[in-house]
């Protein structure tokens, strides 16, 4: 065989073990999709059934039995609002580790990755007591604040890592010809990492979007996510996959497009610094 | 948008219960209602963070027979003072009893449900067996052996098998008490390594690997249920609702051939089918409570059951709570299984369901906080036993270190 026909055919082989590796990352997702246009009775067929009647049945009971735009509207403003308050923190955190590197720089870095280690649960409770005591249950603040906490760590991690790669030569010299902490931010440092913050900011708004922990365990009946419609679409006695398909397709629908438009930066926010 | 005379009661419901929304105002105009509905572990979990944080979230919970005698002792859940009108002595007794605390009632039950048998009558008469009212065990798996046909796709039996003390344990305890056995003895110590216990596991694995369907250690009440409607499954014993579900032709293939006895019974009839209710509770942090007892007593009371029936049907009302109910004849045309379902809540008794005497009160589970985890991993063990990843007598061991060790730490014991 030619080194030809080889380089062909580790190209054949390249391709097909993508097209069978993305296959089984989507199925669940297509599954869920053709599941929400099926019946309760042809969810649970066995065999299951392929080739069905659609209906839009369930996306109505669940339009009837839940204020879904009330759970959008919850899910779209905390997760920007986080967003945006986890990037005004991590920012400024970001930049004096990556440019005035202390002693304990890498231990402070590692600690604050060592606290998304400790699952959620753990701070249940003491979170909860001062969310009441403050009087901030069930309501969007206090999500915006726990999503924001959760994430910081990730938000201070990533941009990190885009800074230290940052020559500080170049505030140097900004800070030479005069300008100020503010100036040395807004026009040298802003349009150099514009494209680190947009990803981030991407990453931590799906992450926020998605989490469901929290948004189920502070909100009751008015600051609920979406992650919380699809709670509540499961049940231990009757057929349910259906419906809970449908809110799930009507959940993630938003996220999943808003995903498509921006690949390209949430792909490089996940890989910078990965390779030198 | 909220009224300033209005109230507002925030409420847990369960998705199995359809409350119908839009009755639920009509004759309360004054009382405006928010639900969330959450999947019964979540619901559980939430609801506990609420009520032990007292963080005053939920005016108005649904939680069921085994969270109701131990809130209502630590003093989490208002007492429920009902009037006349409301008459408290039409509940079911087992049902009220189960979620009263010295007399005391502290939830009132909008569902209730026992376990009971449901067969295919079709199946039954091919074999020639008249299936008794009662049955025992041992014709429960003469009949099984004989309508056991997985060449055709049919299995005599289905019975739970996934882990949890909410799935498999449910079943296993009613089946373990009907063996004689029981889970903690008078001084609290656990009881898996007893005769009855080993007995009713040995019993159930042997039946299931003999005549159930492949894959029973992950069964549990939907999966089962999927498999009763296509026909597979000659005959189950579970949760008495499965009963409409069944026989409702709609989701049904087997809808006209299904027919309903009692719970097998074995060495003793005491606690052989279990005893449930979702019951909604007033927070004893409830700022609302006039405005909650108002909604309680109404979302349970006679008229909103016939209200249901009227305007939805009489199939769809909520059962389990009520003796007049169970006297209601356009509710009796429709349900042919309503009174196999009234006995079978009836001869259940929560205080008094295990032939030697026990501390703890429940039928299918012990009313104690500590019970959820071990229930759960005894579940898992039994679990592994029918999958064959275990003896029967390892499983039973592990299951009781686990529960020693729970109870232990718990100080009922040293």
């Amino acid at each position: 065989m030619t080194q030809l026909q080889i380089n062909l055919a580790m190209k054949v082989l390249r391709t097909i073990l993508s097209w069978a590796v993305a296959l089984f990352l989507f199925f669940p997702l297509g599954w869920l999709v053709l599941t929400a246009f099926k019946t309760e009775l042809q969810a649970i067929a066995v065999p299951p059934l392929l080739i069905f009647t659609p209906t839009l049945e369930n996306f109505t009971i669940v339009q009837e039995r839940s204020d879904y735009m009330l759970y959008a509207q919850n899910a779209l403003i905390t997760s920007i609002a986080s967003t945006i308050l986890g990037l005004m923190l991590a920012f400024p955190a970001a930049y004096s580790m990556a440019f005035f590197k202390g002693k304990h720089t890498k231990d402070i870095l590692m600690w604050m990755l060592s606290t998304k280690m400790m699952p959620a649960v753990g701070a249940l409770v003491p979170i909860y007591v001062i969310a009441q005591t403050v009087g901030l249950l069930d309501t969007r603040t206090a999500l915006t604040i726990v999503f924001t906490l959760s994430n910081l760590p990730i938000m201070v991690w990533m941009l990190y890592s885009n800074f230290k790669d940052i020559p500080g030569e170049i505030l140097e010299a900004s800070r030479m010809d005069g300008a100020t902490l503010w100036q040395e931010f807004r026009m040298v440092l802003l349009p150099l990492t514009m494209g680190s913050l947009a990803s981030t900011g991407l990453l931590c708004l799906v992450f926020s979007w998605n989490e469901a922990f929290w948004a189920l365990n502070l909100s009751a009946a008015k600051s609920g996510t979406l992650a919380t419609l699809i709670a509540s679409y499961s049940s231990p006695e009757g057929l349910f996959w259906a419906k809970l398909s449908a809110a799930s397709f009507m959940a993630i629908a938003p996220i999943v497009v808003f995903g498509w438009f921006s690949q390209k930066q949430l792909v490089q926010g996940l890989t910078f610094g990965a390779v030198k | 948008m909220l009224l300033p005379q209005k109230y507002q009661a925030s409420c847990y419901k369960n998705p199995t219960l359809v409350f119908v929304d839009d009755l639920t105002s009509a004759p309360n105009p004054d009382i405006k209602v928010k639900w969330v509905t959450l999947e019964e572990g979540v619901l559980r979990q939430r609801v506990t963070t609420d009520i032990a944080t007292k963080g005053g979230q939920f005016d108005v919970m649904t939680i069921g027979m085994y969270e109701t005698p131990i809130w209502g002792k630590k003093g989490w859940l208002q007492e429920l003072k009902t009037d006349a009108a409301y008459d408290v002595d039409d509940l079911l007794p087992a049902m009220r009893n189960g979620l009263s605390v010295d007399g005391k009632l502290y939830a009132v039950p909008f569902y209730g449900e026992s376990s009971m048998l449901m067969y295919r009558k079709d199946l039954a008469d091919k074999a020639g067996i008249t299936v008794k009212d009662r049955p025992t065990w041992d014709e429960v798996k003469d009949l099984a052996a004989k309508i056991h046909d997985p060449k055709n796709g049919v299995y005599g039996i289905c019975l739970r098998g996934k882990p949890g003390w909410g799935d498999n344990m449910a079943f296993l305890s009613t089946l373990v008490n009907t063996f004689g056995g029981q889970w903690f003895d008078m001084n609290w110590k656990p009881q898996l390594e007893s005769k009855p216990w080993k007995d009713a596991i040995t019993f159930y694995v042997d039946l299931l690997k003999k005549y159930g369907p492949p894959g029973s250690s992950a069964n549990s009440f939907n999966e089962i249920l999927a498999l009763y409607n296509e026909g597979k499954c000659g005959m189950w014993i579970d949760a008495t609702i499965a009963a409409s579900f069944i026989s409702d032709p709609k989701q049904s293939k087997v809808a006209d051939k299904v027919a309903f006895a009692q719970a097998p019974t074995m060495v003793t009839p005491k606690g052989a089918n279990w005893l449930w209710a979702w019951s909604l509770a007033i927070p004893a942090g409830s700022q609302k409570v006039e405005a909650a007892t108002k909604f309680v007593t109404w979302a349970t009371s006679k008229d909103y059951i016939n209200l249901v029936g009227k305007e939805v049907g009489w199939g769809n009302i909520p059962t389990g709570t009520r003796k007049s109910t169970y006297a209601n004849p356009e509710f009796l045309k429709v349900a042919k299984f309503a009174a196999a379902e009234k006995v079978a809540i009836d001869s259940a008794n929560p205080a008094d369901s295990t032939l030697p005497k026990s501390p703890y009160v429940g039928v299918q589970f012990a009313a104690i906080p500590e019970f959820q985890a071990i229930g759960t991993t005894v579940g898992q063990q039994m679990s592994a036993a029918l999958a064959g990843k275990s003896t029967i007598d390892a499983a039973l061991k592990a299951g009781q270190v686990a529960a020693d060790r729970e109870m232990k730490k718990a100080r009922y014991y040293k």
